[in-house]
Formats: C-alpha cells, structure tokens, sequence
C-alpha cells in the first residue's frame, strides 16, 4: 500500500506534469531543429513566434467566448488554435519575405541570421506587447480535471490522490497527433522528402531539381503550425504571459541540442530529458519518501535538491554536459 | 568628406541631441540619459571587444553586469552586524567545499582511466560532495537570513569604514568607487569558468551557453538572498558624489546657484548628475584608449586574423582558444566594471530589473549599429542607441495621439492604443536593427 502511495505521489508530482511539460517542449525544440536543419541558423525568435501564435489563439479564445461558442468539456482554445496556426503562418512568411530571404540569397553566415532572428525577436516580443500586452492571461475554460484528486481517492481507497488536468490530458494527445503527423509527412510525402533531401546535402539536392524556395516556404508552415500548437499547450497548462515565453527558449534550445540539432526524433528525445530532469531536480521528494523509507529514517528537510527557480540552471548544466561530451547531442544531428 | 570630419560630424550630431534635448525637455533630463549613456557606451565597448576583435557571440551581456552591481553591494554596502559570526564565514567554507566537489570530480575523471568504474567514481564524488554541502551551507544560510529580515538578512558589503558612521549625516563614500575594478573582477572570474566549458564550441552554442548563464546568474542573484536581499532588493548604496541635501545647506553652494540664476535645488541635481558624468568620463576615456592602443597593437592584429581566418590563424602557430578565453575575459570585465557603475549610479541593486532585451541586446545593437570592429562606432553607437531607447517612448506616446486624435476619447481601441505606446520601442529597436544589417552592414563607423 505505500509503495503504492508513494507512486501516486510520483506520478501526480512528477510524472504526469514532466510528460506534459516535455511535449511541449518537444514540439517547441522541433520548430528550432527544423529551421536549423533547413535554414542552416538558430532561430531566436522563435520563443516569440510562439507567443504571437498563441496571441492569437487567445484572442480568438475571447471572441468566440463572447459569442458563447464552446466545446463542452474541452478549452475553447482547440477550436481557436486553427486561426492562430493561420496568423502565425502570415507572420513567419512575412518575415521571410521581408527579412531572411535577403540573407539567404547572400549566402550569408549564419551567425548573421542569429542576430538577424535578434531582430526579429524584438519586432515579435513588442508586436505581442502591443497587442495583448504584457500581462499574464488565462484563457482554459471547460472541465478543469479528467480526475480530481477527491474522485480518485474514492475508486482506488489510497490515502494519495492522483489529478489529471485536462490540459495536461489534451496536450499528450496533441503532441502525439501533431508529430505522427510531421513524421508521416517528412518521411512520406513527396514535399517532405524533398525537405529532408535539402537538409541532408543542399547542392545535391538543387542538382536534383528541388525548389529551394518551396522547401523553406513548407518548412516556415510547419515551423508556425508547431510554434502555435506549442505555445497554445503550454498556455493553457500555465499561462500565457509574453516574456514567459521568451523565457522558453532556453529548455527548447537545450532540449533542440541535447537531442541533436537538425535531428526531428532527437528534438522530442530532448524535450523530455530536459522536462523529466527539471521537474525531478526541482521536486520536493518528502513525500514520496516518507511511504517508501522506514519510519525512524524519514527525512526531515525536504529532500529537494535545489530550489524551483532554478529549473533554467538545470536545463542548461543538461546542455553544457552533453555539448562537452557528446557535441553532435544524444541522436546524431549536424555539427557544422 | 574625408573619414575624420564624417566621424566628427557623427558624434556633433549625437551631442546635438543631447543639448536639444536638454533645451526643449530639461537639462535635468538630459544629463540622467547622458549618464546611463555613457555607462551603455562602456558596455558596448566590451561587447565590440568580444565580437568586433574576436568574432565572440556572447549574448550573456546581461549576467555580467548584473555581476558588477553584486560587487557594488558587496563591496559598498555596510556590514550586517553579526553576520559575519552567525554564518557568514560558514557559508564561505561551505562554497569553498562546493568548489572542492567540483575540482575533485575534474580530478577523478581525468585520473581514471574510463569505464564502468569512473563514472561510478564521478557520480559518487558528485552526490556525497553536494550532501556536505548543503549539510553546512543551509544552516548557515538560515542563520544570516533570520538576522533582521525586514532590514537586512543578508552578510552586507565590506565597508567597514561605514561602520561607525551616523546614518543621519549623509556624505560621500569614495570607498565604494573600489566596487568598480572589483566588479570587473568578478565579471572576469565567471567569464573564465564559462569560457574554460563553452568557448571551444560553434558560435551559436556559445551564443546559447551564455545566454543560459545569464538567466542562471540572475536567478542566484534573487534567489540567495544572504547575498545580496534577493528580490527584495538592496537599497541606500553609498555614493562618490556628496548628497543634494548637503549641497543645499552649504552656503557657498547656495550663494553660487543665485549668481547663476538657478534654483539651489535645480543646482544641485544637475551638479551631482555632472559630477557622476565627469566620473564615468574618466571610466570611458581610460577603457576607450586602452582598446583603441589593443586595437593597433600586434596583439589587436592577431585577434582580427584569428576573427577572419581561424584555420590559418592556428597554422601560424597562434594558440586560437587561449586567445579566445582572454578576449572573452576582457570584455565580460568591462562589462562587469559598467555594471558596477550603474548598480552605484542608481544607489541600490534590484535583480528582477535585469532584462535581457534591456541589458544584453540593446548593447549589441549599439555595437552593430554603431560599427561592429571599431572602437568609436561602439561608442557613438552606445550614445545614439540609448537616447533613442528612451526617447522613442515620448515620441511613440506623441505619434499615436496623434494618429488616433480623430477617435472619441474612451473609445476602447484608442484607450488600448495609447496603454501599449511604451512596447513601440522594442518594436523601433528591432526595426533600427534589422534596417542596419540590411543596408549598412558595417555600422556608421566602419571598421577600417
């Protein structure tokens, strides 16, 4: 019965918040690797093209509120998202057109396009500002658990009581969805043949007929579509607030490299390496060890190894040891 | 028009600006963004150390200026009285502990040779290290913070002289001018522990490694508050400079603002902001010279080689990751120094001000703007993008009445419109930015 217990405890604390914290962060670390891969640069900006995609789904969120359209027991948000899939599309290809394309046709170095994406990280995070502002919002509506705390106490008798969000249930199911999907698209397809063939070996791929302006124009689709869905995840487990989200860029790049930049599979590898060892550093393991230790050897602190604040330092050791000892990151990506 | 009279005529149309600026706001105006003008001018110069000389993307600006104002609290503030024996000295040993685990497990794993054994070795040096170390640091840590929390809980500066000192009677404490070289100090000790792990790595993981330092740098700097308060700031830093109210009650000071024509209290504000000026001056033209004289140097020639050719570089025998470490160092030193100079400027250290687009990418967009790889264009750049960070707020204000003058007043989007003008500059920053990249590359002083 304690052990037991103490897995509930587990899984309520840990398991369950990691894997929907690393599925975000997986899809936000596929955005980067993609652009990576194809573009050849680390994309900056892309903490802030996730908050202007989920921006919008917000803002939509409202209208259709407003409007009294709802999904029942599911956020409202579901129904938004493809708006803010769209708007965010916009953006990413007026920003291309506008910005990159000038550097891509220069062949320039890609520590240019870094502080180009700079640049468009300020137009982004102030765009954000702008419109929305700064402020947090909260925009999940519908049934706030699939099971509460109080239900599951009476199904199983345990003394523990496990809690699934419903966000955190809708963003697993997402996150699978979206990356069978951008699997069965790069693996299957014509088009996404075509991108990884680019990615793969550039001249090769001109040689062979590929347009590369196709290839980057799906890619800035894909990208968007994953920002969105990412960010819009994320907001409705937390919350949205802008400069969150800038903040995000540090796990998605730690989980993007620890995986191996330019590899897709890797980038979800990463996302949950970087989730599972944030939440478990961070944890108060009392709890969990007052079931599975005897009485007279029960902790008396909290056994948490360093304070929550501290999850960005964990994120970053994870991504200073794997570049010190595997710089290619755990799955083989590219290492130009 | 040769390259003298346009430079000159650059930083004559910057100074303008200043002067307008002070005819049709106020000079008190003024001279406050000269000031924090001057400090980003430092800081730009350390950043065109990194990327200009050497080709370093170090977007971690921001974590050593933050480092620089912790030297200022360290070094200016007073003593907490009975920190030091409740805990302090305890913490100290605990750090050095810490810093022992880590050495050890350097040692451990490049002694053994590898294998199954080794990284049992490292992981068990590893744990039971940072069990010791919690077992000393937490209670001493406990023990310093329970010290009058709502004043202090924290171990306090070195200013032992400010000891004795009555509070009531406000002066002038050169002592915390020595916060500056020891600022730099510090800056350049975290700047060799990152450089020693991510400087042999491609640009943009630096770029990312430094950026997570940053981040990580502020949150220890919230989160100890035995440090330095942590978020619930430190405030009432001594000064170099004397106190307006001093300077009101001195006769002779009085009877010279009347014979000027000016208010004692106008008088002594811009007095203190001149004499912070001067100061900061000094600071600039000193950094300014040295890296104008490294620039020239043989030393300067080489880091400009290893910049565009590293391959060839390293084949003329130059060692290109020693190099690169000092120029590393250099840079976050100068930053540190103008982080301590802002941090004294502004009297008191609050960490949740440190933002990265305010501290680490507005100083690269001096540098760029300005010309990245010359010494003057950072400069200039650093004067002309900081008084537009702050001037772009009144004109983005202006500009939207304006445009939404023809809306009845309450209307819901000019309400919103107006609320939102403040975001216009990071927009107007990124917008300056990507416009320089785009159609002068090389900055307004290019790199000769």
């Amino acid at each position: 019965m304690d052990f037991l217990n103490a897995l509930v405890v587990l899984s309520n604390f840990v398991l369950i918040p990691a894997v929907a914290y690393g599925s975000q962060l997986a899809l936000g670390a596929l955005g980067v690797t993609l652009i990576y891969g194809i573009l050849r640069f680390s994309n900056f900006a892309h903490g802030d093209t996730m908050a202007f995609g989920t921006m919008v789904v917000v803002l939509v969120t409202y209208l259709f509120q407003s409007w009294g359209l709802s999904l029942g027991p599911l956020p409202t948000a579901l129904l938004a998202l493809p708006f803010g899939i769209l708007g965010c599309m916009v953006l990413v290809l007026v920003t291309d057109r506008a910005v990159y394309r000038f550097y891509r046709q220069q062949k320039a170095k890609p520590v240019i396009l870094v502080i180009v994406s700079m640049g468009v990280m300020f137009i982004m995070n102030g765009l954000v500002r702008f419109i929305i502002g700064p402020n947090d919002q909260r925009f999940a509506d519908g049934e706030r658990f699939i099971i509460s705390v109080r239900e599951f106490k009476q199904m199983t008798g345990l003394s523990e009581g496990l809690a699934i969000r419903t966000t955190q249930g809708i963003t697993v199911v997402t996150a699978i969805i979206v990356v069978a999907l951008l699997f069965w698209f790069l693996n299957k397809t014509r088009t996404g043949k075509s991108m990884r063939a680019y990615s793969d070996n550039e001249d090769l791929a001109l040689l062979s007929g590929i347009n590369p302006e196709r290839v980057v124009l799906y890619t800035w689709l894909i990208v968007a579509a994953l920002a969105t869905v990412a960010g819009t995840l994320y907001g409705l487990d937390k919350t949205f607030k802008p400069f969150t989200y800038f903040q995000l860029l540090l796990p998605i790049f730690a989980a993007a490299i620890v995986g191996g930049l330019g590899n897709p599979l890797g980038a979800i590898a990463g996302g949950f390496v970087i989730a599972f060892s944030e939440v478990t550093i961070t944890y108060a393991w009392k709890k969990v060890l007052k079931y599975l230790l005897p009485e007279n050897l029960e902790p008396s602190s909290l056994v948490q190894l360093l304070s929550t604040d501290y999850k960005f330092a964990v994120s970053f050791a994870i991504l200073v040891v794997v570049l010190l000892f595997k710089p290619t990151g755990l799955f083989k990506g590219k290492s130009v | 028009m040769s390259e003298t009279t346009k430079n000159t005529a650059l930083f004559a149309l910057v100074a303008a600006l200043f002067v307008l600026s002070g005819i049709f706001q106020s000079w008190n105006a003024s001279l406050t963004i000269l000031n924090m003008a001057l400090i980003s001018a430092i800081m730009a110069l350390g950043v065109n150390l990194q990327w200009g000389f050497a080709g370093l993307f170090n977007v971690g600006v921001m974590g050593f200026v933050a480092l620089g104002g912790l030297a200022t609290v360290l070094i200016g503030a007073k003593p907490v009285e009975g920190a030091w024996s409740a805990g302090g000295f305890q913490i100290l040993l605990a750090l050095v502990l810490g810093a022992a685990t880590v050495v050890a497990t350097v040692l451990v794993y490049t002694r053994l040779p590898a294998g199954r054994t080794r990284t049992i070795a490292v992981l068990a040096t590893l744990i039971i290290g940072f069990f010791i170390y919690r077992a000393v640091f937490d209670p001493a840590v406990a023990a310093v913070e329970a010290i009058n929390p709502a004043m202090h809980g924290n171990l306090g500066g070195l200013n032992w002289l400010a000891v004795g000192r009555d509070a009531s009677v406000r002066q002038a404490d050169l002592f915390v001018l020595l916060a500056w070289p020891v600022g730099g100090l510090l800056a350049a000790g975290a700047a060799w522990v990152i450089g020693k792990t991510a400087l042999g790595l491609r640009s943009d993981y630096l770029a990312i490694a430094t950026l997570g330092i940053a981040e990580i740098i502020i949150a220890v700097m919230k989160n100890e508050d035995w440090l330095a308060r942590g978020v619930k700031n430190v405030s009432g830093l001594p000064r170099p400079v004397p106190y307006e109210v001093t300077l009101q009650d001195s006769s002779s000071f009085v009877e010279r603002a009347t014979s000027l024509g000016l208010d004692p209290t106008t008088a002594s504000t811009l007095w203190i902001k001149t004499l912070y000026a001067g100061l900061f001056s000094v600071v600039l033209v000193v950094i300014l010279v040295m890296a104008q004289l490294a620039l020239k140097s043989p030393w300067g020639r080489m880091m400009r080689a290893i910049r565009d050719n590293e391959v060839a570089a390293r084949a003329m025998g130059k060692d290109v990751t020693k190099r690169h470490l000092q120029i590393f160092i250099l840079g976050s030193a100068i930053c540190g120094v103008a982080g301590a100079m802002m941090t004294t400027l502004d009297g008191q250290l609050t960490p949740g001000s440190y933002q990265p687009l305010r501290f680490t990418f507005l100083i690269w967009l001096m540098v760029i703007v300005g010309g990245s790889g010359n010494n003057f264009g950072a400069v200039l750049g650093g004067f002309l993008i900081y008084f537009l960070w702050i001037q772009v707020e009144p004109m983005g204000t202006w500009l939207l009445d304006a445009l939404t003058s023809g809306l009845p007043d309450g209307n819901a989007l000019k309400e919103h419109l107006k609320g939102s003008a403040a975001y216009m500059r990071l927009m107007t920053m990124g917008i300056v930015l990507l416009l320089v990249l785009r159609f002068s590359p090389r900055g307004l002083i290019p790199e000769k």
